[in-house]
């Protein structure tokens, strides 16, 4: 890696830290649980980087250990968008009474 | 061409992910602002599918399968009250996958990478490997496959620190002279060792902190893989994770009055750091349920105060029966939510959201404190030191300068409890003993079921 990719990285790294920031701390305490179960799905995109390794053929201890972290990503993605996707569609505002539901 | 739309399917996942996270600043938002997100990472998975060295895909699309039962399998069936053991799981599996890729990376180059690099490669193994572990302990204390009391050792912390050091004086070591593989790997095994230690003093009351930690950590290790893989959405994604559980962490030890080195060296809760009662605190004054039920009838404002009691006696669905029987007799019902309830951030709101209570009648902390001398009955829940008034008053208590709900300021306090011992951080709590408390034992469940039908009855 060369001191200007490093450099880029870092740009990024920080900008993403910042705005991280911003958004996160707008979560209400409310949200916390879905918050973390969909940050959670979110990095699994680190699913990205598993598939190039799985699928690349490097050599088999690359292609077995890509191939155990695509699964593990790929648990996170899923299960954390459908956990999340399902805490959500709890929160409702209004007391409801059950035949309005 | 094939490289630019990869790049362009990462950065519009980058701008999606961050219009997801921005949607659950408010739960009307927070559905539509998910669906981004999720449409943000299929992008970014076909974009992936197309990258130039891959050259077979039996491995991949295998793996995509398998991940997919497994993940809707636990989307789908995982109970709500079980949500803080498949986080700690959750955490295990990101941090692990990070950890593999560093792995495959230094092992396919035969060790051989340039310094940078191994920085950003050694961060990626290091907290992979030791955020899987920890996790995974920390799983197994939820679950309760491994008692919950913090397990400490004379030297405990020395030696912890020892292993640290020693794991980072072989990454510099790694960093300096390119291709040792054995003792690259001995890096990896300390790392997953030092998790292990790093969760074994921390208490089930600390598990709330412990839990945005590790967060945090799994975030910053698919970061230190962007570094690694040059790759900008994962930098951006894992930066976003890794400071929301950053921000958590801090949110909860200000909840706590604890700073995060005192939960991570602390061992709060051990027998050995908490002093014993001096005994003289008076009797707890056991109440019948007819007495409690006719208060609540006749109440004008009642709020409950629930804590990881009810998630574990799975009561959610009953406390909010009860607060229907009540509210149809005109009765004010409010919930109180303390940060650290429960064993995960925001753990209550979603166990009572679950049980169809509306999140306007879910109060914080600063906002139900106010309405404590106005109400006429606190029915806490199975939740023992977020109203510790000892915290407030006592400024000997480990706890003290702790924010706590203040249900001791209103008129009558009802306190459920499985029996009469301590809870899990092993305090006393001298709620228990005030006048205006009374105790009724039992699982909370069942009592707030037979509460149920004594209200009606009133």
């Amino acid at each position: 890696m060369s001191t200007d990719t490093l450099i880029t990285a870092l740009y990024v790294f920080s900008l993403a830290a910042f705005l991280g920031y911003l958004v996160i701390s707008r979560v209400p305490p409310l949200l916390h649980t879905p918050l973390m179960s969909a940050t959670n799905a979110i990095s699994g995109i680190s699913l990205v980087g598993s598939i190039v390794t799985a699928g690349a053929d490097y050599n088999t201890v690359s292609t077995i250990l890509g191939f155990t972290a695509v699964v593990c990503s790929t648990t996170n993605v899923v299960g954390g968008f459908v956990i999340t996707d399902r805490m959500l569609r709890m929160f409702k505002r209004k007391p409801t009474s059950k035949k309005e539901e | 061409m094939q490289t630019y739309f990869i790049e362009l399917s990462y950065l519009l996942a980058s701008v999606l992910f961050i219009l997801g996270l921005k949607g659950l600043s408010h739960p009307e938002t927070a559905k539509r602002g998910m669906h981004l997100a999720e449409f943000g990472m299929l992008m970014a998975i076909i974009g992936t599918l197309m990258h130039h060295e891959i050259v077979s895909y039996t491995w991949i699309l295998s793996g995509l399968v398998v991940g997919s039962i497994v993940g809707l399998a636990m989307g789908f069936w995982v109970p709500m009250t079980a949500m803080p053991q498949r986080t700690a799981l959750s955490h295990a599996f990101g941090a692990f996958a990070a950890a593999l890729v560093g792995v495959s990376e230094y092992y396919r180059h035969g060790g051989h990478v340039d310094k940078i690099t191994m920085g950003a490669l050694g961060f990626e193994v290091m907290l992979g490997a030791l955020t899987t572990t920890g996790s995974l302990l920390a799983f197994a204390k939820l679950q309760g496959l491994v008692r919950g009391t913090p397990l400490t050792y004379k030297g405990q912390n020395i030696f912890n620190l020892a292993l640290l050091a020693a794991t980072v004086g072989i990454f510099i070591y790694l960093i300096a002279v390119p291709g040792s593989l054995p003792i690259f790997f001995v890096m990896v095994g300390l790392a997953l060792i030092f998790g292990l230690l790093l969760v074994m003093p921390i208490g089930a009351a600390d598990l709330t902190i412990l839990m945005s930690l590790l967060n945090a950590y799994a975030g910053l290790a698919t970061a230190a893989t962007g570094f690694v893989l040059n790759n900008k959405v994962l930098i951006i994604a894992g930066t976003l994770d890794g400071f929301s559980g950053f921000i958590l962490s801090i949110l909860m030890c200000r909840a706590m009055n604890r700073s995060i080195t005192n939960v991570l060296f602390g061992a709060f809760g051990s027998a050995s750091s908490v002093e014993s009662g001096d005994g003289r605190q008076g009797v707890m004054r056991e109440v019948t349920l007819d007495d409690i039920a006719i208060q609540l009838a006749y109440a004008k404002q009642v709020v409950f105060v629930p804590g990881y009691g009810m998630a574990t006696a799975q009561a959610q669905h009953a406390v909010r029966e009860l607060a229907n029987t009540l509210e149809k007799r005109g009765v004010t019902v409010k919930y109180g939510i303390h940060p650290v309830a429960g064993r995960m951030p925001g753990h209550m709101n979603v166990l009572l959201a679950e049980a169809n209570v509306p999140y306007s009648s879910l109060y914080e902390l600063e906002q139900i404190n106010p309405e404590f001398p106005s109400t006429d009955v606190a029915v806490v829940i199975g939740a023992n030191d977020v109203v510790n008034p000892d915290a407030r008053d006592n400024p000997g208590s480990p706890i003290a300068g702790m924010p706590i709900l203040e249900v001791d300021r209103s008129k009558s306090v009802v306190v459920l409890k499985r029996g009469q011992g301590k809870g899990f951080s092993g305090l006393e709590n001298p709620l228990f003993f005030k006048d205006v408390t009374g105790m009724l034992y039992g699982d909370a469940k069942d009592t707030l079921t037979r509460m149920i039908q004594a209200v009606q009855q009133a």
